[in-house]
């Protein structure tokens, strides 16, 4: 395998993880970056599904299979086990109905990995318990009327999330200023948190 | 204002100097060796398909890009008309270093069977030795591809780099996948659909009957007098608002007054002349379009396009028609067409997916309607260069 490129924290941690020649669907695939890097180094098969036109003319104009649509509208289009993985990166924290969309992710992927803003890092907790103001932090920028987070969670209602639906977690990645931090206390301390789930 | 014409005085509609020509002329046409069934069970032999070719065909065969012109577009896709002189109608996507690379592909582009600019159609001379008119079997577009398949086994190119199409050509792009699953390695397919809606048989259904209640009609057995041409442009002019959308139109022309013909200040006539420029664009449109297009061949591709459904002959399933494609497919629609509105793109989207099969989906923002797909659109150029790359 040659060495992926620099991305994102949590798209790395996934990147590293996909075995070679899987079949992936990355939801919310922005410009394609993830895609491109895991269908260069490791030959996988990959998909995505984007809802702004533009970043989907500039993946397809890279190559790449890229469907303009969303998590909600378009995922239920899909068939059953279609993908070794679904990938929703810092979008459940966007969508109007987070748990149909985590049953969807494992219907059409036989496992998920499922990324957001962790609402419950101690800046978040200082700027609301302390400061009385919706929190604008480097995790999330936006102020709150202009923040497309509609569905803020924690580390913790996601476990909880998970556990309702009937699926279970099978790796945790924390991140925190850019870097990966430990599980002890994540919730406080994490900015991001990144799920590897799977079917129950 | 119609005066009797006699039809020695008749001058000929271009179109037909043009068929006759590109009939003839193996530089431009090729007859088939086999006679072509056709899905009505009849044959149709003789078989020309008259075809541009750009670009060099590689050693290895494997460069050859298909282009499948929409129903009133030729294999001039790239090069002049040779009638009206014309560009190409597809000249901003296919050339050297366009997004069709003309240095890099080896396009063709082939007039349909039924069409009237040098292929087999109902204005080219039949069995009694005259023009086949209305006796000229009614094609499908799988018939139209089944007659390009035969086209490329005569020129020896078994498999193809990419298939691209717009509106018909598009529906001709995923005909052509579905019966040659292997054949294609990319399918591109612009503002089209995988059937023909309702209300798109209705428009045409409007264009036949305009043709047929023409005085000239005759049966379709007009072509030693004059031709009904006031009906056939009636139908390219409702065909044309089609192509359009509201906000075009009321962008390009609003309520504005066409100058009157002593070059005064536009200003209503208080009676039935193009008092507006938009009657002015539509009646232009139409009296053009009737010099270089056959009514016959009107109504054969526009009853093609109607009878298309590929999902109906499979079962209603539309993924089966793909179910053993190889190809890798990108679907382009256009937020103004109101003739193959985006819904079309999708459901093709979904039974792709539903097949596994690799498909790009993009709506493109145009002002232009269904034309979008003809004109500068932002994004178009990208999207089909770096998918046919």
């Amino acid at each position: 395998m040659s060495t992926l490129p620099d991305l994102r924290p949590d798209l790395a941690a996934i990147a590293g993880i996909i075995p070679d020649g899987s079949r992936v669907l990355d939801i919310g695939c922005g410009e394609g970056t993830l895609l491109a890097a895991l269908a260069e180094h490791k030959g996988v098969d990959a998909r995505g599904l984007e809802i702004d036109p533009e970043r989907v003319a500039t993946c397809v104009a890279h190559g790449l299979s890229v469907v303009q649509g969303d998590a909600e509208a378009d995922l239920v289009h899909y068939p059953d086990d279609a993908f070794d993985y679904a990938i929703l990166g810092q979008t459940i924290q966007m969508v109007d109905r987070p748990a149909e969309v985590i049953d969807e992710l494992l219907r059409v992927g036989r496992a998920a990995f499922v990324s957001f803003p962790n609402f419950a890092h101690w800046r978040m907790r200082v700027a609301l318990g302390l400061g009385g103001r919706m929190p604008v932090t480097p995790a999330l920028p936006e102020s709150w009327h202009a923040t497309g987070n509609i569905r803020n969670l924690t580390v913790v209602d996601f476990k909880e999330l998970v556990a309702d639906r009937g699926a279970r977690i099978e790796r945790a990645w924390y991140f925190a200023k850019g870097r990966e931090i430990g599980e002890f206390g994540a919730n406080l301390r994490a900015e991001f948190a990144l799920f590897l789930v799977e079917r129950g | 204002m119609q005066k009797p014409v006699r039809a020695e005085l008749v001058e000929a509609p271009y179109f037909r100097l043009v068929q006759a020509q590109n009939m003839q002329d193996p530089a431009t046409a090729l007859t088939l060796p086999d006679p072509l069934p056709l899905d009505s069970g009849a044959t149709l032999s003789p078989v020309t398909i008259a075809y541009e070719r750009y670009g060099q065909l590689s050693p290895e065969r494997d460069n050859a890009v298909l282009i499948f012109h929409a129903l009133t577009g030729d294999q001039y896709v790239a090069s002049p008309h040779p009638a009206t002189g014309k560009p190409g109608w597809w000249d901003r996507m296919v050339g050297p270093d366009k997004p069709i690379d003309t240095d890099r592909y080896y396009v063709i582009c082939a007039n349909v069977i039924g069409g009237c600019m040098g292929s087999t159609g109902p204005a080219s001379i039949g069995p009694e030795g005259k023009p086949y008119g209305q006796n000229f079997p009614v094609v499908t577009i799988h018939d139209m591809v089944r007659a390009i398949g035969r086209l490329l086994d005569t020129l020896g190119i078994e498999r193809l780099h990419a298939a691209v199409g717009g509106s018909m050509g598009g529906m001709q792009a995923l005909a052509f996948a579905s019966q040659f699953p292997t054949r294609a390695e990319r399918v591109l397919v612009l503002a089209s659909a995988a059937r023909q809606s309702a209300q798109n048989i209705a428009f045409h259904e409007v264009g036949r009957q305009a043709i047929m209640a023409d005085a000239n009609w005759n049966g379709g057995d007009y072509y030693e007098a004059a031709h009904p041409d006031a009906g056939l442009a009636v139908a390219r002019m409702a065909a044309h608002i089609t192509y359009l959308s509201e906000a075009g139109l009321t962008e390009k022309f609003g309520r504005r007054l066409q100058q009157r013909p002593d070059g005064t200040d536009g200003a209503k006539s208080f009676g039935f002349e193009a008092d507006f420029e938009v009657e002015s664009y539509l009646r232009y449109q139409g009296s053009g379009f009737t010099r270089r297009f056959d009514a016959n061949s009107y109504l054969y591709i526009t009853r093609a396009m109607d009878y298309f459904d590929l999902a109906e002959e499979h079962g209603g399933r539309l993924a089966d028609a793909f179910a053993n494609t190889t190809a890798r497919f990108c679907i382009v629609s256009f937020d103004t067409d109101w003739l193959y509105p985006t819904e079309e793109g999708r459901h093709i989207v979904r039974a792709l997916n539903a097949a596994g099969a690799p498909v790009s989906f993009v709506e493109l923002s145009s002002p232009y309607g269904h034309d979008g797909f003809l004109l500068e659109t932002p994004g178009l150029d990208e999207v089909v260069r770096g998918f046919v790359s």
